[in-house]
């Protein structure tokens, strides 16, 4: 095709990237449609894997998710075991990482982006939000257990926990509501600092109602991350037989990938199964939290066109 | 009244800008606390035990009457899994970020992006029951004398884990390869194959490399899905079939038991974990100074 064509040059292919006269591998339409469907099979693969990954422990707790799976407690006996105290115990640790992190991590934002000038403090805590985004979760627990456990006397208690589990959420909460602030027009700012407003009265009134749907969606990610992490907790030690619902922030507790941990340790296939049903629990729940961001998500984006 | 803000004092205001500061200082607080803990209770176990026992020794049995304090089964454990999980998740996650940043429809890439959110989000105890109950025992079928408990199946499951990162960053990284680079190579008459390897994944490489480390640092730090499935038992070996124990999982299995305070087997935690932090760490800063320097690259 190539000797007859007058075109030569045109073709792609065949110009400068081409050292030989012969067509190149990567230049062939049929090297493009393999590796077209060669990239769709892997997505496909993927999908499928994550459709396994939920279906697998789905249909595995799918019997064991009866009314006396949610209202017992842990117990010797597979079939009689529940998740009472494990739901109530990730509920308590939400609510508490939410209130601890929420005010934090937003106001830590706030001020990397309407306040904080370029100088050396910003950059040194850019410097390490970034790095502690990076840190492995039992890091986190191991800091827990030393500091808050131990030094500061909160033993293992629901209010370690949410510590523990809102220095993590931190960095993330951090980087999504500034991402959210950086998307507020700046003549909201400059009209309102025109209008003699002071810089708190332009973030109050004008840049965070404008910033809060952003904000509300990275952080119902972070929050959603964090009530699934395992590891930190178990670090911190945190019990894995509780038979009380908390009724403190200073109570004794356990959650639900703790319970399931436990659960997924033992050697006998019953408790293989309750774990199922408490990962399902878990996951129902988290798919719950994703959709609410991304339905604020949609909601923002409508309202803004 | 004054024009300039800065003459009136507010005290209010002032007020504010300290509490935000104070709320953004709490990272740099974090920060120093980790490193700070780790120091410390290492410094307790190294006073015990010299670094020479750690570098040459083979054995890592602190839990036991016989100590030994070698960390290369830890290590290598950390390494085994981690290698297994990248050599799935590297490969996989480039070509779809090609596939989906080069091909794909816009309607596909709105369906994809949250779905790899989502995928990026599961609790890693749900990979490790994936691992622990359905990669295994598939696996058993192939491999007939492998334990429930190994590395490949832990790896297998991180690879899952950490493909949705790969994928993202590296899309990322290929999005900000600019127009221009595009369409020079088309002028020079290359079809789109040889734009994507001669002129986009060229201009990319910082972006994955660093997608690349970050990942490894990820894998690194895994620890349920390899506390689950790859065992707790420090053995000194490459082999994928075999049980392994990696830093996080020794982590954890130190926490599971009853550990009384200040003694030695309690600061082994410290000490692992102060290495651990120092990998992830360096790999973390490698990678931040790689998406540094490329970001400047197109600016």
């Amino acid at each position: 095709m190539e000797a007859t064509s007058t075109t030569q040059t045109l073709s792609p292919g065949a110009g400068a990237f081409s050292t030989a006269k012969k067509r190149p591998l990567l230049a062939h339409p049929m090297t493009e449609k393999a590796f077209i469907f060669f990239a769709r099979g892997i997505i496909s693969v993927a999908l499928l894997t994550l459709i396994a990954l939920i279906a697998d422990v789905a249909i595995d707790g799918y019997e064991r998710l009866t009314w006396n799976f949610f209202t017992a407690f842990p117990s010797r006996k597979a079939e009689n075991a529940g998740i009472l105290a494990a739901w109530t115990g990730s509920l308590w640790l939400l609510l508490l990482t939410i209130t601890i992190a929420l005010p934090v991590g937003v106001g830590a934002a706030v001020y990397l982006e309407e306040y904080g000038s370029k100088g050396p403090f910003t950059k040194l805590v850019e410097l390490c939000i970034a790095n502690l985004a990076g840190v492995p979760s039992v890091i986190y627990g191991i800091l827990g257990l030393q500091v808050f456990v131990r030094s500061l006397g909160f033993e293992r208690s629901l209010l370690s926990g949410a510590l523990t589990l809102a220095l993590l959420a931190l960095p993330i909460i951090i980087m999504a509501s500034r991402e959210a602030l950086r998307t507020v027009p700046k003549g909201y700012r400059e009209g309102a600092l025109a209008l003699g407003a002071t810089r708190w009265q332009t973030t109050r009134t004008q840049v965070l109602p404008v910033a809060i749907p952003g904000i509300a969606t990275g952080c119902i990610l972070a929050f959603s991350r964090a009530i699934g992490e395992t590891a930190p907790l178990i670090t911190l030690g945190a019990l894995t037989y509780v038979a009380q619902v908390p009724n403190s922030v200073f109570s004794p507790f356990t959650a639900l990938p703790i319970q399931a941990f436990n659960w997924l340790s033992r050697p006998q296939p019953e408790f293989h199964t309750n774990a199922a049903a408490a990962i399902t629990v878990l996951l129902a729940f988290m798919i719950m939290l994703n959709l609410l961001a991304i339905i604020i998500r949609a909601k923002y984006q409508t309202r803004q066109r | 009244m004054s024009i300039s803000g800065k003459s009136t004092w507010r005290p209010g205001e002032f007020v504010i800008e300290w509490i935000l500061r104070v709320c953004s200082s709490l990272s740099v607080v974090t920060t120093l606390g980790i490193i700070a803990v780790l120091s410390i209770e290492s410094v307790l176990f190294f006073e015990e035990v010299p670094v020479s026992r750690l570098l040459f020794d083979t054995e890592w049995t602190p839990l036991f009457l016989d100590k030994h304090f070698g960390i290369w089964p830890l290590l290598a454990g950390t390494l085994l899994t981690s290698a297994i999980a990248l050599s799935f998740a590297v490969p996989a996650g480039l070509i779809i970020a090609i596939y989906v940043s080069e091909y794909a429809s816009e309607g596909v890439r709105k369906v994809l992006k949250p779905v790899l959110e989502l995928l990026a989000g599961i609790p890693t105890i749900v990979y490790g029951y994936f691992a622990l109950l359905f990669i295994t025992p598939m696996l058993q079928v192939i491999f007939p004398e492998m334990g429930s408990f190994n590395a490949l199946s832990a790896g297998i499951a991180m690879g899952i884990m950490i493909l949705p990162m790969m994928a993202s960053l590296s899309e990322d990284a290929i999005y900000t390869v600019p127009r221009s680079l595009r369409e020079g190579a088309y002028a020079l008459g290359a079809s789109k194959l040889q734009m994507i390897f001669g002129a986009v994944l060229p201009g990319a490489v910082g972006g994955i490399t660093a997608a690349m480390i970050l990942s490894a640092a990820r894998a690194v730090g895994e620890t349920m899905i390899v506390a689950i499935a790859a065992g707790q038992q420090p053995l000194l070996h490459l082999n994928p079939l075999q049980p392994v124990e990696t830093m996080t999982a020794y982590i954890v299995q130190v926490s599971l038991g009853d550990t009384p305070h200040g003694t030695l087997e309690y600061h082994t935690l410290f000490a692992v974990a102060m290495m651990l932090f120092l990998l992830t760490m360096t790999l973390n800063i490698i990678s931040l100074a790689i998406r540094e320097r490329s970001k400047r690259m197109y600016r």
